[in-house]
């Protein structure tokens, strides 16, 4: 794998740091006008997803890491690992809970998320950024309740629980950011 | 078709830069400082380790010499004051190879000047008046005026005069620093470096001029020793909002100590395996022949402009960064 530097530390850079593969968030080359050059940089550790911030003597290098993000499918859920297919070569990964994380309140079968991995095996799962998925359970909305405006909460069929209008039933398809968890809009079958 | 041909700076900050470069002339006019110009390729090179420069071959069949962008108009405008000029000031680029990030680019607008007959004192006031024009409508604070030492010290609890081994790594480690360890070991300049760029200067001048004096004497550069505290030297440096703006000393005359001061940059130079520069001659030849007793300082003008316009990126005050350049 290259070594990178400290000038080449730019945002989104994977690099090996403390033997976990982590990401340049920000560098900021910091000198004395008289005196040692350092760089201050935020990294998040992929492992954990932990920031941290670490200096170093500008110069300094950093292993890369293998990590890449790579498109797939959802397969489905055995218990104990959630199974991911590549859908041009149909390789399969898989990856347990602690892997794929809050993600899996998102992943509904055959749907696409990118899958990060790190020397070929699964280091996170990211949900597509928009998801469409069916209302489980939800209050009736009272009809004509215009009070509050904060909405109602409903279980989706995936397990996350969302803020939706009173106006959206169960059975009904929405639309949701899965950065904010926010609804927004119904989808029209 | 290539798009960054454009400025990366606003036509506002022309302006900007027009106007200041405007007031700082009629400032210094106003005091009977004579604006000079000293070459920005030398055949000599300022020996400061932590300082690296850009180099070129200047031919001359059959004849090659390498000269150096100057990484400051030091040494020339010490010539200048040993050849009688008087007090004089000077605006002109510098040039440092490798340092670029939000407050670098490795060519940049310096305004270094120097007043005969000034102690450390004298400069601060002028200084203090100088950054009062060119921020009187910013509504700055009263200036503050600290020791390395005392700031030091009420920032981290440590001493920087008395470097304590044990007690700085305790520090670092309990301020979520622990690579400090790692990087500044037995070395301690460099620890006084990591801790003040860490732990000090972002608090410093907080909307207001703070000017830090009394330097560490291993931090001496080109001052003279505290002849009162010999563990410290008679250097000042600037901040406004955290950033690093100036650097001034009462300047060393004594010729013999600046040549032992040579020596030993370019033994640490060699330890590095830095490239070797030859000590400037002329320089010594000047000290020698007699340098007035000065004061003197050098503000980066572009940082200046930066904290003028609010800007968050040095490359907000330039035309082209060294990127587009």
């Amino acid at each position: 794998m290259a070594v990178y530097s400290t000038n080449e530390f730019k945002s989104g850079l994977k690099v090996m740091l403390d033997n976990d593969p982590c990401a340049i968030i920000e560098n900021e080359f910091v000198k004395p006008g008289k005196g040692q050059a350092f760089n201050r940089v935020k990294i998040r550790n992929l492992k954990t997803g932990r920031v941290i911030e670490r200096t170093f003597k500008s110069g300094e290098s950093l292993e890369g890491a293998d990590v890449v993000d790579v498109e797939m499918q959802y397969l489905y859920n055995d218990g104990e690992f959630r199974h991911f297919m590549v859908q041009d070569t149909f390789e399969q990964y898989q990856a347990d809970s602690k892997i794929v994380g809050d993600a899996s309140q998102w992943l509904k079968d055959q749907d696409s998320c990118t899958v990060t991995l790190w020397n070929d095996s699964p280091l996170a799962v990211t949900p597509a950024n928009f998801v469409e998925l069916a209302i489980v359970e939800t209050d009736p909305g009272v009809r004509g309740d215009t009070s509050g405006g904060g909405g109602k909460p409903a279980k989706l069929e995936t397990g996350a629980v969302v803020r939706v209008p009173l106006f959206v039933q169960t059975g009904e398809v929405i639309k949701v950011d899965t950065r904010t968890s926010e609804y927004i809009s119904r989808v029209k079958e | 078709m290539q798009t960054d041909w454009q400025p990366t700076c606003s036509v506002d900050l022309l302006h900007l830069r027009a106007r200041v470069l405007g007031q700082i002339r009629g400032f210094f006019a106003g005091r009977g400082v004579l604006e000079v110009e000293t070459p920005l390729l030398g055949q000599g090179i300022g020996t400061d380790p932590q300082l690296a420069f850009f180099s070129t071959r200047y031919e001359s069949p059959p004849n090659q010499h390498t000269l150096f962008l100057q990484t400051s108009p030091e040494f020339a405008m010490k010539r200048l004051l040993a050849a009688g000029s008087g007090s004089i000031y000077q605006i002109c680029k510098a040039f440092r190879n490798g340092e670029s990030g939000r407050f670098h680019n490795p060519e940049f607008t310096l305004l270094e000047w120097y007043r005969l007959d000034f102690g450390l004192p004298q400069l601060m006031a002028e200084v203090d008046d100088l950054i009062s024009l060119l921020f009187a409508d910013y509504g700055l604070q009263a200036t503050q005026r600290l020791s390395y030492q005392d700031v030091f010290r009420k920032h981290t609890g440590l001493d920087p005069l008395v470097f304590s081994y044990p007690e700085y790594c305790a520090y670092a480690v309990a301020e979520g620093l622990p690579e400090a360890v790692a990087i500044c070991a037995g070395d301690a300049v460099l620890w006084q470096d990591f801790l003040f760029s860490h732990k000090v200067q972002p608090y410093l001048g907080d909307n207001a001029l703070c000017m830090v004096y009394g330097y560490p004497a291993c931090q001496s550069s080109l001052a003279r020793i505290s002849p009162e505290n010999p563990r410290v030297a008679e250097r000042v440096e600037l901040f406004i909002k955290g950033v690093e703006l100036g650097n001034g000393y009462y300047e060393l005359t004594d010729a013999a100590e600046q040549a032992r001061r040579f020596n030993d940059e370019l033994s640490i130079r060699q330890q590095r395996n830095q490239p070797a520069v030859a000590k400037d001659g002329r320089l010594l030849a000047a000290l020698s022949a007699g340098l007035p007793d000065c004061s003197g300082i050098a503000i980066g003008l572009d940082r200046l402009l930066m904290l003028l316009s609010a800007s968050a990126s040095i490359t907000d005050v330039l035309s082209f960064p060294i990127h587009r350049a």
